[in-house]
């Protein structure tokens, strides 16, 4: 039995929460937010340079193709800074959508730029309006000709290409790659709860596209990302829970009130102990997810929707109480507690939402129980 | 990251299964009826001691088998899927025999540690009492010196298995004049002295475990002490550190997601059944990922133990989630079930495993304070885990004869 990360991946983390505490404290992730910038560039060059962007690309592409579980640990270091770089709609998302595509032309064009940093993807099926992740897209394609508009799209100003979901003539599912400086193409920014991942409005008018995957392809491609970036963004919240809990722990040991430090009453101890509860549950639902998604098990289903809805709600207790321990200084603009708060809806709702994961759960339970009767 | 067993847990699970395969035959299916659980006990334990399954982590020199955490972990695992009368030596085992080979005399280990293994007697801890359970150290059960030995006169309370027990470990006041935590001493006792009466407490949920226990003038001679004079508290943490890995698993066969799932399915709603209804969707992956969590949490210490690894401090969250969801599992399939929700024993419904769940919301309400109340497992997971301040203790330093003056 070995349920934890090897050394390597130990010793990456250790190196990546180093690295990211000493380049990346929340204040480049508020500079950000009350900036023109469409993400830290300067930090995004460190980053590539560290090789995280093309950590699981393969060398021949320019990468370091390493495995999933690297991916993971790099996930939530980023998540635990708040780094306001492109990394979750690049790396976690376009990135591995594409080489899961298996399209070879896409690939050869693209993966080089984005192992060393110099092009950002990322993945856009949202179009406003309720739209479900498993849902029919309304964006047309026609041949390889998009029209139509998704919004939000998550560092849709800062991205060179954009994956998109639409739907053909006969109305079956497209999954498209579009180079967003094509003719064609407009952008907007649009706003959204989580200010320093910037986002865009994307208007498509018969602008050109790369078709990755059609029809029953691209049904499969789309379920088999979803379930993996629900595990990967797994650990991006995570890494926000546990730094929002360490944010509210640290001021409970600080602040004074009726002569006593916060942290030792009981209605502020009892919440940090719930916290401590919902993060170490959703660390182990991720690193269930991780292990599904690293051998490609069939409980992958159950897994990334375990992870993904346990993930959820470690954020949202985290960061609402967080705020909350804080007292009035926690509803200020200048306190970090609104990172965190606008971060766990931000997770809640940027795959498809708690409603819709448990659901998936439930399906994949039942799915489990059918496999064990027959 | 693999959830295999390594190439030596998976020759000791082989062999475990195959013992078990072997002698626990009779055990595949739950009891049924009125069966005497210490005769089925005795038999089960002294199977499993021949077998050298026992103390499985135990020192040999002590009659344990010089094992690792893991192979006594497989073993649990295994055993757990059987029927088999263990539950009788959980509080002897898993509490008491530690606490006394770690602290007592050798004669007494000798003499007591042996026999226990093999099930021949049957323990039980006397610390709880009716004005001191979760401040444990407010203990006034009374030792008093008397020439070689020592006269105990107090009162135990909520003491499980007290009725069937041999000897028990007790905490005991030698010294009122020092602060609580002080003035301690622990003791073994034998249950069947003169001076010792156990009378049963019936319980919520219909049983009669535990007991109120009551000593007069009872004697025990010196070499019984546990640890120095005085020393009680430190001694009695011994017990409630293995309290804390002992209570807190999920009962053996017990209901879970799954279980909601084959409910739902069987109950008609307005359309289609229970299980398409959404808030029952909802619920049912809140209660997988809290007892699922848990299960892969156990796994990460599981783990690091397997590796040589210290465990982290995440396996203290066990018994807070554990007990709570058995009571929310158990209120929501009744709610499901609407009326049938209210029946039980020879009217119970038929519903798949709604008993079964009725069952765990009347066990879990003292699951829920055993080994530890909710907040008290909470506390510790603040204080301990994350640092944050103690409590306010205004009796701390106090001696315990005038703690009456610091009440609030
Ligand atoms: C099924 C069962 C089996 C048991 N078996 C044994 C046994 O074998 N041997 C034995 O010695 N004992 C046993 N006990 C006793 C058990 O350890 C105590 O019941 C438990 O520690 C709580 O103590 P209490 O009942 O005195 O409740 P109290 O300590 O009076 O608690 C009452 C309420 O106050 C709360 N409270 C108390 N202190 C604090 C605090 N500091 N902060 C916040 N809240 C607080 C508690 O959480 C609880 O909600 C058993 C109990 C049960 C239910």
């Amino acid at each position: 039995m070995n349920f934890q990360f090897s050394e390597e991946a130990e010793a990456l983390r250790d190196e990546a929460r180093k690295f990211l505490a000493a380049e990346s404290g929340r204040e480049k992730a508020r500079a950000v937010m009350n900036g023109d910038a469409t993400h830290d560039a300067a930090l995004w060059s460190r980053i590539a340079e560290l090789g995280w962007t093309g950590l699981r690309i393969p060398e021949a592409h320019g990468g370091l193709g390493l495995s999933v579980l690297e991916l993971c640990v790099l996930a939530e270091e980023v998540g635990r800074a708040l780094s306001p770089v492109p990394f979750t709609s690049s790396v976690l998302m376009a990135t591995e959508l594409l080489m899961a595509s298996g399209h070879d032309s896409a690939q050869a064009a693209w993966l080089p730029k984005l192992a060393d940093g110099s092009a950002i993807g990322t993945v856009a099926w949202m179009e406003g309006n309720a739209t479900r992740p498993d849902g029919s897209p309304k964006l047309a394609c026609s041949g390889d000709r998009l029209t139509g508009a998704k919004l939000p799209v998550a560092d849709g100003l800062a991205a060179d290409f954009a994956i998109v979901t639409a739907r053909d003539e006969a109305g079956a599912l497209v999954i498209a790659l579009v180079d967003l400086s094509a003719t064609g193409v407009s952008r907007s920014a649009c706003e959204t709860v989580d200010l320093v991942r910037k986002s865009a409005k994307i208007v498509f008018s018969d602008a050109a596209c790369t078709v990755l995957a059609r029809a029953d392809e691209a049904e499969r491609l789309r379920a088999r990302h979803l379930q993996g970036t629900a595990v990967l963004l797994a650990f991006e919240g995570l890494g926000s829970a546990d730094a929002a809990m360490e944010m509210a722990v640290d001021y409970a040991k600080e602040r004074v009130a009726f002569g006593r430090r916060i942290g030792g009453y009981q209605a502020v101890k009892h919440r940090c102990a719930d916290m401590y509860i919902k993060n170490q549950l959703a660390r182990s639902h991720a690193y269930y997810g991780a292990w599904a998604l690293l051998t490609g098990a069939p409980e992958l289903a159950l897994a990334a929707a375990g992870a993904r809805v346990a993930a959820i709600d470690a954020l949202q207790f985290a960061a609402e109480e967080n705020v909350q321990l804080h007292g009035g200084i926690g509803f200020t603009w200048e306190s970090d507690c609104q990172f965190f708060y606008r971060r766990g809806r931000l997770l809640a709702l940027n795959l498809g939402s708690r409603t819709f994961w448990s659901d998936q759960l439930v399906r994949a339970l039942e799915q489990r129980n059918t496999d064990l009767a027959a | 990251m693999d959830f295999e067993d390594t190439a030596e847990e998976a020759a000791y699970r082989a062999k475990v299964r195959e013992w078990l395969a072997a002698n626990a035959a009779e055990y595949k299916t739950p009891y049924e009826g009125d069966v005497d659980l210490v005769v089925r006990g005795k038999a089960w334990q002294a199977k499993k001691y021949d077998a050298g399954y026992v103390g499985i982590t135990w020192p040999k020199a002590l009659g344990g088998q010089g094992g690792t955490p893991m192979q006594q972990i497989i073993f649990n695992q295994e055993e757990s899927k059987y029927w088999v009368p263990a539950g009788i030596y959980a509080i002897g085992l898993g509490m008491c025999i530690p606490t006394v080979f770690t602290h007592g005399r050798p004669e007494i280990i000798q003499r007591y540690v042996p026999v226990a293994m093999k099930g021949e007697e049957i323990w039980c801890q006397l610390f709880s009492e009716p004005a001191a359970g979760s401040d444990l150290a407010g203990i006034r059960t009374k030792a008093e010196r008397d020439g070689d030995g020592w006269v105990i006169n107090g009162q135990k309370v909520w003491t499980s298995g007290a009725h069937r027990a041999d000897y028990g470990i007790i905490v005991t006041r030698t010294d009122p004049t020092q602060p609580k935590h002080k003035g301690l001493t622990m003791f073994i006792i034998n249950m069947r002295a003169p001076g010792v009466e156990v009378r049963p407490i019936k319980q919520m949920a219909g049983a009669s475990e535990f007991n109120e226990v009551f000593f007069t003038d009872v004697r025990i001679a010196d070499d019984h002490r546990l640890g120095d004079v005085g020393d009680g508290w430190r001694v009695s943490l011994t017990t409630l550190m293995n309290e804390r890995l002992a209570v807190g698993g999920k009962p053996t066969n017990s209901p879970d997601a799954h279980s909601l799932i084959e409910l739902a399915r069987a109950i008609d709603a307005e359309e289609g059944n229970m299980l398409e209804q959404s808030h029952v969707r909802q619920k049912i992956a809140d209660v997988y990922i809290q007892d699922r969590g848990i299960s892969l949490t156990r796994m990460r210490t599981m783990s690091a133990i397997s590796s040589g690894r210290t465990p982290g401090p995440e396996s203290s969250i066990s018994k807070v989630v554990v007990a709570k969801l058995m009571q929310d599992m158990g209120s929501f399939a009744g709610d499901m079930a609407e009326s049938a929700g209210l029946l039980m024993g020879d009217d119970a419904s038929s519903l798949p495993h709604l008993e079964a769940l009725r069952q765990g919301y009347f066990w879990s309400a003292g699951l829920r304070i055993a080994g530890g109340t909710d907040e008290i497992l909470r506390n510790i997971i603040a204080e301990r885990v994350l640092g944050l301040p103690g409590d306010i203790r205004p009796d701390k330093t106090v001696p315990f004869n005038e703690l009456h003056k610091v009440v609030s």
